[in-house]
């Protein structure tokens, strides 16, 4: 029989989000008892990676309409504009809380902290400390929350499953990668961070941990996954590897070029940056590469055409100060000396807009099941998120839902463990069958290939009704061919393989329903680009996409968008 | 890419549940020219050998997981090139650390090591929120900056001879990152953590060899940290000899 651990609170992922969630919950009251359940050890998750900044209001020249309103636009008016204008205020007092912890933000020659540029923000309001915010702001939260003795961490266990019971959710069950055991551990809240999906495609600069596993949970205890067609294509990643060039790097002047040498931001205005040329938005700069490399104008590569990300022109003191990452990162992965040579970049899969559908407080439609951070849509990012505004929603989304999960469970009464053990040993004996399975005629490494290059082809920075229409039809025979895998590795202690295969089946859902609501959505907005539905199309389509799983397949519905202070306009720039 | 160029890896694998002790395994890999060693042991997962078991995340050397013995001298995987060695690799798990399976290392130790310096910002009163930003000079940043760039690699621990012969010494990192935190404006937990540095197995156990800064793929200096943590521990011993109320202002 499975082990059961309890706890007031379970938070499923140890990254910012989590981690944020965990110190609020704790602060907010100091008897709750909270686990912190990572798959991998804190400090390894994906936040660690990040390396622009973090965006809230700081300068006397800038105010928190206009972080709204830059986020609105943004957004391509998808945002729900209350969940935005909680988003901008919270975030100053969120920032300040981490210098307080001490992140060690960049400073200001007096002592104040220093913000940058940022594509598509109006004024310098990403807070930064170098080019390595992520890593800085991650290991600050991790080595904070030490001094919670209330946060109890479960490091290297893989949650494979929500237990829901009367209703609402009780808990997770976990295998403990370690040990190779099973454990329930229950909760009368839960709370999902557990990132993105970026893994589902072949290029990205996500990290290997990034398999949408927060995501599946939810989306199979019946909640909708929303927005999930919003895909970010970063426009800077490193040919090959899908390494992030941070857009810092533009914010601190540099260009992109074209084979031609022409920059193409600046000659061309049908890509309608308008004046803000590089430090326009993401969705924007990745469709005018695209195009650029469509035209003949991108420089051949052995991994394809890229563009030139241009920094020579700016000082080299300024570059080991600002971007000492970029440097290493590029003279590492690509053997170029950004110094002195261009960088060679092309559009890379960064960041899922969507997610679990939450309310402003972070909850799902399950009573006790939260989500926050990437792994969750809050309605903020809408079709296209800022750069620097998704560390800073970590943080903001995470502190609320921990202390709402904190009031949640204040008012839960105890459930029959009994029903809850029998359905843990039923998942116990799912993932025990799986583990070095022989019988089957399909491959592990085969399938996630094939999926990875159904969605490079459904559901790229370009889309059209036929592309997306054959991946949702790949999608679902992978799906079905997972049943039939083979595995060969039946070891007990630290089985990688096994966590792949899980991985692998949460990415399948997620990878589908990406492509359902991405041929649902005949129009263009945001990052969602149809070929044969080039405009936005307010009538029909200004509302969030919800899929639901179900037996027969997923099923696609729709949700309000809370419009508020600003109606939709053309998008220019 | 052409080029490919085929390399032996000679693998350290351990199954507790199977081994008695530790045995190597080779695998002819084709290598493309620019990869690094993790991509190698990954193409010994997907294409040669599923049951291989090794860390890894970001593949950009900032998440730390993938620290390994590369002939001999601990390295961060995703960083080193292929190109670096010759035509035969012997990649095991990192030195001083007990083994779970095959490349992967208990790291519990070091988790507990981290908590006991107190990695984090001690005040007599916190701040509140109300009060906005500390002010903090860029010369004052760059006092404690070079420390708070570990990323818990733990190669500094694999390359030291004196975790080597004393696994409960506090290690490079664990001392790097206490430190840190003393030297930052914010924080007035100094004397706390002197008084735990001049603790058994700490600062004073560091022998100057120096081997964790020469292996820090992140340029931290550890060495220059515990010194200087030396040194502080040193001062403020005396100071409370000397000073009535140990110096407190």
């Amino acid at each position: 029989m499975v082990e059961t651990l309890r706890h007031d609170i379970v938070i499923v992922g140890g990254g910012a989000a989590g981690l944020r969630a965990a110190i609020a919950a704790v602060e907010a009251d100091p008897r709750v008892s909270v686990a912190l359940v990572s798959k991998v050890y804190p400090m390894r998750s994906h936040t660690v990676s990040a390396e622009g900044g973090a965006a809230a209001v700081a300068r006397d020249d800038d105010s928190l309409e206009m972080h709204a309103y830059d986020t609105v636009k943004g957004s391509d008016f998808l945002g729900d504009q209350d969940v935005i204008q909680y988003f901008v205020e919270e975030a100053p007092r969120e920032l300040t809380a981490l210098e307080h912890w001490g992140c060690p933000w960049s400073r200001n020659p007096d002592g104040s902290v220093a913000t940058r540029a940022f594509g598509g923000m109006t004024t310098k309001r990403t807070w930064y400390a170098a080019d390595k915010v992520g890593f800085h702001m991650l290991h600050t939260l991790f080595q904070h929350s030490m001094r919670f003795e209330r946060i109890v961490r479960y490091d290297e266990q893989f949650a494979t499953k929500l237990l829901v019971e009367e209703g609402a959710v009780r808990g997770v069950t976990a295998l403990d990668v370690r040990e190779g055991v099973m454990r329930t551990i229950l909760g009368r809240a839960v709370i999902l961070a557990t990132g993105g999906a970026g893994k589902c495609f072949p290029f990205t600069t996500n990290g290997n941990i990034k398999t949408g596993d927060g995501m599946a949970l939810a989306y199979r205890a019946g909640v909708a996954l929303k927005d999930m067609e919003f895909v970010q294509y970063h426009p800077t990643g490193l040919p090959g590897t899908g390494i992030l060039i941070t857009e810092a790097a533009r914010g601190e002047g540099g260009r992109l070029f074209n084979s031609k040498q022409e920059r193409f931001l600046e000659t061309k205005p049908e890509y309608g940056v308008g004046s803000k040329l590089e430090l326009g938005p993401r969705d924007m700069i990745s469709r005018a590469i695209i195009r650029e490399v469509q035209a003949g104008n991108g420089i051949k590569g052995p991994y394809g055409e890229y563009v030139h990300l241009d920094l020579t022109h700016l000082d080299a003191g300024l570059l080991q100060k600002r971007l000492p990452f970029v440097l290493e990162l590029a003279r590492t992965y690509v053997g170029v000396d950004p110094v002195t040579q261009p960088i060679p970049v092309r559009p890379v899969v960064h960041y899922m807009m969507g997610g679990v559908d939450t309310d402003i407080d972070g909850a799902t439609e399950l009573p006790g099941l939260y989500a926050v951070g990437e792994c969750a849509s809050h309605s903020l990012n809408g079709a296209n998120r800022l750069g620097s505004n998704s560390l800073t929603e970590c943080l903001v989304f995470g502190a609320r839902a921990g202390r709402h999960a904190v009031d949640f469970v204040s008012g839960v009464g105890g459930v029959d463990e009994g029903r809850l053990r029998e359905r843990a040993d039923q998942e116990a004996a799912r993932v025990e069958a799986l583990r070095g399975k022989q019988k089957g005629g399909e491959k592990l490494v085969q399938l996630r290939r094939e999926m990875n290059q159904a969605m490079e082809e459904g559901c790229g920075v370009y889309r059209d009704q036929g592309s997306m229409r054959a991946t949702v039809e790949t999608l679902a025979q992978l799906r079905g061919r997972f049943a039939d895998i083979a595995l060969e590795d039946p070891s007990r202690v630290f089985n990688t393989e096994l966590i792949a295969a899980l991985e692998l089946a949460n990415m399948l859902d997620v990878a589908e329903a990406v492509a359902i609501a991405a041929l649902d959505r005949r129009e263009s907005r945001g990052a969602h680009a149809c070929s044969d539905y080039p405009t936005r199309n307010d009538q029909e389509f200004l509302h969030h996409s919800l899929v639901y799983f179900e037996a027969g397949g997923p099923r696609v519905d729709k949700k309000d968008v809370t419009l508020g202070t600003w109606e939709p306009e053309e998008r220019k720039y | 890419m052409s080029d490919v160029e085929r390399k032996t890896f000679v693998v350290t694998r351990f199954d507790p549940d199977r081994d008695e002790v530790p045995k190597t395994q080779s695998y002819e890999v084709p290598c493309q020219p620019d990869w690094k060693i993790l991509d190698a042991l990954n193409f010994i997962k997907d294409h040669i050998d599923a049951s291989l078991s090794h860390r890894w995340s970001c593949r950009m050397a900032v998440c730390g997981s993938c620290g390994m013995n590369v002939n001999g001298e601990p390295k961060l995987t995703c960083k080193v090139p292929i190109s670096d060695y010759s035509d035969t690799i012997e990649v095991a798990p990192l030195s001083n650390f007990p083994v779970i399976r095959d490349l992967v290392v208990e790291l519990e130790g070091f988790l507990e090591k981290l908590e006991a310096v107190k990695p984090f910002i001690l005040r007599a009163k916190e701040l509140s929120l109300d009060e906005g930003t500390t002010r903090q000079t860029p010369e004052e940043l760059e006092e404690f900056k070079q420390f708070s760039m570990c990323i818990n690699c733990m190669l500094c621990y694999a390359a030291c001879p004196v975790v080597a012969n004393e696994p409960e010494f506090l290690g490079p990192a664990a001392i790097a990152l206490g430190h840190r935190y003393s030297l930052d404006t914010r924080d007035e937990g100094a004397a706390v953590r002197s008084e735990i540095f001049r603790g058994e197995g700490t600062v004073f156990s560091c022998s100057y060899a120096n081997e964790c800064s020469e292996v820090c793929p992140k340029n931290v200096d550890p060495a220059a940290a515990v010194n200087q943590a030396k040194f502080n521990s040193v001062i403020d011993w005396a100071t409370r000899l000397v000073l009535p109320r140990g110096g407190e202002k």
